[in-house]
């Protein structure tokens, strides 16, 4: 049997996901399921969608061959998905233009989105600008912080952007907020959730949009190869990076797939971000998924070095992939991160986002233990212009 | 017959509408929730809804937020609001008790464990805001084999068919969310309400509780003139939260604004 073919009509995979929310949001949530239904298979939505990934985005994006970094490493060949190319600098802006159409074939006038480093904000508040539409982002009051840089380009691009200062200041708590406006504002927003959490039908349809990273990689690996890779590498937050890349190959066995969570100070430690390494099934934010949280069933706030990887929950498909056996989920460390930053910035000439700079940490273990003749293809979801504030200050350095 | 459901008939023998009161349990602390709740029902309350703290409040406005954030601090878990209720019974067999939170910290107790502690505490009814009647089969289940009501939320924006579907999972009473928005708004509208609870009332005999958006004896009133019970959250825990450092204000603050709305209810 597929493994790709979830979820079920309830928005279910396996026993994770669903749809646990407000009942105000039922009948709304029904609509845009509807909608996206029947959108997926118009013509003319799906061709503005591929003009859009095209000429906005910069699609397809490059599938690279980081030659030097293999050499060092030292065993299997090591490709990187250019996701820090497309325009806004990370894969976030997949998502945002697919949803943004929704919005506009909904007749929605005001955008709402919920944003941890900033970069799926600016993908939202980019889309929206370039459609005239209204748009408000809410953001963790930590993150304000942390991801000043974005902040402003959220704002010079003429979003709203709310800094959230319930709960743990954070993700978490930015998606609460959102909700809470997605709620009262119901009739003329829509909610672009940013990765693929939330209640069905995001997960799927955010996965859909994604899912352009893991076709465009195919193809190009066979191009480039001839053959399908041995092993897939992607950071997971929410988990759209890596469900984006993971999807196309899911029926595709021989390929392994490895999600690398925010370690943090290490899982063994209680300071992560990795639910589905050390976390438990629970319901939040829409769906029954992996959570970080206490016995008694209360959020914990989590720590990563990364803002977008700083979240307690992940995409319920990502829970599904773990429970069946199909994908592994492993951590790495805020310190293995930053090594893999300043690898691969000094090794290949490409700053990647502290996100993605996970992702390459696990590839760099990997590598070696693999022959020389493997093939690992590492998501770079994005790039670390975004970051360059925190590593500097990480490292006692003032810019 | 439950106690809930003898509640509500006997109010309605009396020609009277129920004042259900809700508070956070542990807000401001938690020595503070077994008194308030009895003196709460000394003020008029005829039902009561305990709030369960929980980290990530999603349909709550900034009051409700705020509060379980104090109850929190003292780390106020399930378990803890059941024995909150527990101490209750000692004193009150007769007042419904409703838990009203989010389903996370149920589902880390697990349903069984849930449903026989809580029926032994002398829950009456557990409504969770995050959990429609499509994921709820296994809950439901659990519940009622308890003789615990599962609540369910109707909102503005229910169809009437999903309004026959959750009707037929609900027992108790059902709960209308009176707006679009979180507790605490301000933007409720009587006229739609009053046609909402018409229209919900064509699909089910159970009593109708209308809540969100109902902060002063004038709301309650009319909100009462439609339904059979005014739920009010954010209102009593204002009371609460402008008293938190100086608790034993609390009952006084609270029951004052009750005595307030029973009397607007009953005239
Ligand atoms: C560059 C980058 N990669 C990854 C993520 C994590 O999100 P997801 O797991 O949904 O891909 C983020 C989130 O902000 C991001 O900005």
């Amino acid at each position: 049997m597929s493994k790709a073919n979830l979820p079920d009509t309830n928005g279910h995979f396996g026993p994770y996901g669903g749809r646990f929310c407000a009942e105000t949001l039922m009948e709304p949530l029904d609509e845009l399921l509807e909608a996206y239904e029947r959108l997926k298979h118009d013509a003319d939505f799906q061709a503005e969608y591929d003009k859009d990934l095209a000429h906005y985005v910069g699609r397809p994006s490059p599938l690279y061959f980081a030659e030097r970094w293999t050499e060092i490493l030292g065993g299997a060949k090591v490709y990187l998905k250019r996701e820090d190319l497309n325009h806004t600098g990370a894969h976030k802006i997949n998502n945002t233009i697919g949803q943004a159409l929704l919005a506009k074939y909904l007749g929605k006038t005001r955008i709402i989105a919920e944003t941890g480093a900033g970069q799926h904000g600016v993908a939202s508040a980019t889309v929206a600008a370039r459609l005239g539409l209204e748009c408000v982002v809410y953001m963790g009051a930590e993150d304000v912080k942390r991801q000043a840089l974005n902040v402003y380009r959220m704002k010079l691009l003429g979003a709203e952007v709310v800094s959230v200062t319930s709960g743990s200041k954070t993700l978490k708590d930015a998606l609460n907020e959102a909700m809470r406006d997605w709620v009262t504002n119901v009739d003329n927003t829509f909610y672009i959730i940013g990765t693929v959490a939330g209640p069905h039908p995001y997960p799927m349809l955010v996965r859909d949009f994604q899912t352009v990273i893991g076709r465009e990689a195919k193809r190009q690996i066979l191009e480039a190869e001839g053959r399908l890779p041995d092993a897939l590498v992607a950071c997971v937050g929410g988990g759209s990076n890596a469900i984006g890349l993971f999807h196309p190959f899911i029926d595709d066995e021989a390929v392994a797939l490895y999600g690398v969570e925010g370690g943090g100070d290490g899982i063994d430690t209680p300071r992560h971000a990795a639910p589905l390494c050390v976390g438990r099934p629970g319901v939040l934010h829409g769906n029954r998924t992996y959570l970080v949280e206490d016995e008694n069933g209360q959020i914990i706030e989590t720590h990563s070095v990364s803002a977008g990887l700083d979240y307690p929950g992940v995409g319920p498909e990502h829970a599904w992939l773990k429970d069946s056996g199909r994908a592994n989920y492993v951590a790495a460390t805020d310190t293995e991160a930053l090594q893999a930053f300043h690898d691969l910035t000094r090794i290949e000439g490409i700053m990647p986002a502290l996100e993605s700079s996970h992702a390459l940490a696990y590839a760099a273990k990997l590598a070696p233990q693999m022959d020389k003749d493997k093939i690992i293809i590492v998501n770079l979801s994005g790039r670390g212009d975004k970051d360059i504030h925190t590593v500097a200050g990480l490292e006692g350095i003032t810019v | 017959m439950s106690r809930i459901a003898q509640r509500f008939s006997d109010l309605k023998t009396n020609g009277r509408k129920a004042l259900i009161p809700f508070v956070t349990a542990g807000d401001p602390n938690p020595g503070v929730t077994v008194p308030l709740l009895h003196a709460m029902v000394e003020a008029g309350a005829d039902l009561l809804e305990l709030g369960v703290p929980f980290s990530d409040p999603m349909a709550e406005g900034p009051v409700i937020q705020k509060a379980c954030e104090r109850a929190l601090l003292h780390n106020t878990s399930l378990r803890d609001v059941l024995a909150m209720v527990k101490a209750f019974r000692q004193t009150d067999s007769e007042t419904p008790v409703v838990l009203m939170g989010y389903m996370n910290p149920v589902e880390a107790m697990g349903y069984q464990s849930f449903a026989k502690a809580a029926v032994e505490s002398g829950v009456d009814g557990l409504l969770t805001v995050d959990m429609p009647p499509e994921e709820a089969g296994d809950l439901v289940a659990a519940l009622l084999e308890a003789s615990i009501d599962p609540i369910f939320l109707l909102a503005p924006t229910t169809v009437d068919e999903r309004i026959a579907k959750i009707c037929a999972d609900a027992s108790g009473f059902v709960y209308y969310v009176s707006l679009k928005g979180v507790t605490g708004a301000a933007n409720l509208d009587i006229a739609a309400v009053e046609h909402k609870v018409e229209q919900i009332r064509r699909h089910t005999d159970l009593p109708i509780g209308v809540g969100f958006g109902i902060r002063d004896a004038e709301t309650a009133q009319r909100v009462a003139a439609v339904a059979d019970g005014v739920v009010v959250g954010s209102a009593v825990v204002n009371c609460v939260a402008e008293n938190a450092d100086q608790p034993e204000k609390i009952n006084e603050a609270v029951c004052s604004l009750l005595r307030e709305m029973r009397q607007a209810m009953d005239d």
